[in-house]
C-alpha cells in the first residue's frame, strides 16, 4: 500500500477535513510510520477467531415501547446559535 | 491539614462543619493553584456554592457529604461549560448531568470545577490540549508532564490541601497514566461497571470512569457510589455493588501476583525498572507470592490493536461535531460538506485530526479487514491470554508508564509514533475491560513513579484489598 498525500487527501474527504499543505506533508510522514509499526499485526494468527466488539458480555438490552420524558424543543435548541422558528438552522443541502 | 475521610463526612453530616465557608477557602485554594499549574478548564464556583447551601439543611446521611470533587472535562455537569477540552465544543452547556455526577451529587458531594485534559483524551502526557486550552504542569515539577489524559485531574489530586478526589476517564490508559506521573492513586473500573451516560465519547467499547485521589477510603468510597447499573447506558453491568472500603482492611497473605515478564526489558527506564524491583520486595514483604508471568500476545499487539480500534471509534464519534447544534460556530456559508469541513478544521487540534485521519483510514473499504477487523480479532486473543493468567494469579503487575515524567522538552521530541508507544502497558488493559490501578509506591529524586494492578473483571475488591495492605505497611514503617 502507498501512502502517499492523494491517500491522504481522500481520508481527509471522508473524514470532512481541510488539510493544509503543512498538514498533509506531517500526516503523510506520520501515517507512513505508524502503519508500518502496526504491520505487525499482518503476522498474528487470527483466523477463525470471532471479532470482539466489546469486552463485556451483554445480551440485547430492549424496553417496553412507551413514551418517556425526553428534552423539550426549547432545551434542545439551548446550545446553537443557529435556530429558526423552533428548528436547526443548516448549510445549504442542495 | 485532613483528618481521616470518615470523620470529615461524619462531622459534615452532623453540621459540625461550616460549609459555606470551608467551599469558600477550597474555591481560593483552587484559582491560585490554577494560576500557577492550569488544573482546571472551568472552576465552577456558584454551584459549588449552592450545594454547599443546600448541605447545610440536609447533610444527614449522604455518603460523601462534604467531600469536594473535581470532574475531567469530558464529563457533563449541567450548566456547566463541558468541551472534553477541546474548542470544536466550547461554549457547550450540558443539559443533564453524567450519571456519575449527578450520583456523587445526591449523596452530598460538592462539584468544584472541570479538569484540564487531552483534547477528547487523546494523549498519554496532557500535552495534546485543545487549540487556546492550557496545558498542566506536573504537581511535583513544573518543567515535566502531569500524564494523561487526564492530567488535571492528577494534579489537582496532588496538590489539593482538602478532603477531594477527582472523576477521571480512561480509554487506553489516561486514569493510570497521570497517576503515576503526578503521585496519586488512579483506580479505572471494569467496562460496563460505571455508567457511561453523559460522558463526551472517544471509543464507545474502551471508556471508562474512574476515581483518583491520595485518599484511599476516599477514591474506595466515590468509586462505590458511582459504580451501578444504570438504564440511560445499555452496556451497564446489571451487577450489584460492592463496599471497597471494607477491602481496605483485609490482609493479602497468600495472593498470587504475577509480574509481566515483558515490562522487565527493553525500552523501560532503569529507575523505573528499579522501583519494580523495590515494589516486588515490599509485596513479598506483607505476605503476597509472586512470580514472572509472561504476556507476550499482549505486550506485543495491544499497542497497534488498541491504536486502529480507538481512533476507528472516535473517528466516528466525533462525526458529530459540525458547528450546528452545539460548541463552535462559524457563519452559514456554502454546502454542508463545506460548512462542516470548514468548522472542523479550524477549531480541531492537530493531534484530534491526526487519530480521526487514522480511524477513517481504518474503516474505509478496501483497508477494513486488514485493519479493524484484524484488530478486533486480536483484541479477542488478548482477552483469552487475561484469563489464562487470571486462572493462576489473583493480580498482575507492571510499572505503570515505562518511562519517569519527561520535561515537555523531551516530550515535545518525541515522534507521534513514539508517543503512542508510551501506552504499552496500559493499553492492555483497557482492550480488555480489566480494572486496574495505578499506586504511588516509589519516588525517584522526588519523583514519582507509579506501579500498575490489574485484576480480572469485576474483581476490583482485590486491587482496594492490595491498596490497603500497601497503605498499612507504609503507616507501619
Amino acid at each position: 500500500m502507498k501512502i502517499d498525500s492523494e491517500l491522504i487527501k481522500k481520508v481527509a474527504q471522508n473524514a470532512r477535513l481541510k488539510l493544509t499543505p503543512a498538514e498533509i506533508k506531517t500526516f503523510t510522514k506520520d501515517f507512513a510510520d505508524i502503519l508500518e509499526a502496526f504491520k505487525k499485526l499482518d503476522k498474528l494468527k487470527t483466523s477463525g477467531e470471532p471479532v470482539l466488539a466489546q469486552p463485556i458480555t451483554k445480551k440485547n438490552v430492549l424496553r417496553e415501547d412507551i413514551p418517556k420524558k425526553c428534552l423539550s424543543q426549547q432545551e434542545a435548541l439551548k446550545n446553537t446559535k443557529h435556530k429558526q422558528d423552533g428548528y436547526f438552522r443548516g448549510p445549504r443541502a442542495v | 491539614m485532613k483528618m481521616r475521610i470518615d470523620e470529615y463526612i461524619e462531622k459534615v453530616q452532623n453540621g459540625k462543619v461550616d460549609m459555606v465557608l470551608k467551599t469558600k477557602k477550597v474555591l481560593a485554594e483552587i484559582k491560585k493553584i490554577n494560576k500557577e499549574y492550569h488544573y482546571f478548564n472551568v472552576i465552577c464556583e456558584d454551584l459549588a456554592l449552592e450545594q454547599a447551601k443546600t448541605l447545610k439543611k440536609n447533610a444527614k446521611s449522604k455518603r460523601l457529604a462534604g467531600l469536594f470533587i473535581s470532574v475531567k472535562d469530558c464529563i457533563n455537569v449541567k450548566d456547566v461549560e463541558s468541551t472534553a477540552g477541546s474548542r470544536i465544543l466550547k461554549g457547550y452547556k450540558p443539559l443533564f448531568n453524567a450519571t456519575a455526577v449527578q450520583r456523587v451529587i445526591d449523596e452530598g458531594a460538592i462539584i468544584i470545577g472541570k479538569t484540564s485534559q487531552d483534547e477528547f483524551g487523546f494523549g498519554s502526557f496532557a500535552t495534546n490540549v485543545g487549540l487556546g486550552y492550557k496545558t498542566p504542569l506536573n504537581p511535583v515539577d513544573k518543567k515535566r508532564v502531569c500524564g494523561g489524559s487526564s492530567g488535571g485531574s492528577g494534579g489537582i489530586s496532588k496538590l489539593a490541601s482538602f478532603e477531594h478526589v477527582s472523576l477521571g476517564e480512561s480509554t487506553g490508559g489516561s486514569i493510570v497514566a497521570p497517576a503515576s506521573f503526578c503521585g496519586v492513586i488512579g483506580f479505572c473500573p471494569t467496562y460496563g461497571r460505571v455508567s457511561r451516560y453523559g460522558l463526551i465519547d472517544y471509543g464507545n467499547s474502551l471508556d471508562k470512569i474512574g476515581a483518583m485521589g491520595t485518599n484511599p477510603e476516599a477514591v474506595a468510597l466515590v468509586q462505590e457510589v458511582i459504580s451501578g447499573h444504570d438504564q440511560k447506558d445499555s452496556t451497564s453491568l446489571e451487577v450489584p455493588t460492592v463496599d471497597y472500603a471494607e477491602y481496605l482492611e483485609k490482609s493479602i497473605k497468600g495472593f498470587k501476583i504475577g509480574v509481566i515478564e515483558e515490562s522487565m526489558g527493553k525500552g523501560v527506564d532503569v529507575q523505573v525498572m528499579e522501583a519494580l524491583n523495590q515494589t516486588i520486595k515490599k509485596l513479598e514483604f506483607i505476605g503476597a507470592k509472586v512470580k514472572k508471568i509472561s504476556l507476550k500476545q499482549i505486550t506485543d499487539y495491544a499497542v497497534p490493536t488498541y491504536y486502529i480500534l480507538a481512533t476507528t471509534e472516535a473517528s466516528t464519534n466525533l462525526a458529530k461535531y459540525c458547528g450546528m447544534r452545539y460548541g463552535a460556530h462559524e457563519k452559514l456559508e456554502g454546502s454542508f460538506n463545506d460548512y462542516f469541513s470548514t468548522v472542523r478544521s479550524k477549531h480541531l487540534g492537530e493531534e484530534a485530526k491526526r487519530r480521526i485521519m487514522l480511524g477513517s483510514f481504518a474503516r474505509m473499504a478496501g483497508y477494513r479487514d486488514a485493519y479493524y477487523i484484524k484488530a478486533q480479532q486480536s483484541r479477542q486473543l488478548m482477552v483469552k491470554e487475561y484469563q489464562k493468567a487470571f486462572k493462576d494469579y489473583d493480580l498482575l503487575l507492571c510499572p505503570t508508564m515505562p518511562v519517569i515524567p519527561p520535561t515537555f522538552n523531551e516530550a515535545k521530541k518525541l515522534t507521534p509514533l513514539q508517543n503512542y508507544m508510551m501506552d504499552v502497558m496500559t493499553a492492555g488493559p483497557n482492550l480488555a475491560g480489566l480494572p486496574h490501578a495505578s499506586i504511588p509506591l516509589i519516588e525517584h529524586k522526588g519523583l514519582p513513579i507509579g506501579m500498575m494492578f490489574i485484576a480480572d473483571q469485576l474483581k476490583e475488591e482485590k486491587l482496594f484489598q492490595l491498596i490497603g495492605a500497601l497503605q498499612q505497611d507504609e503507616v507501619q514503617n
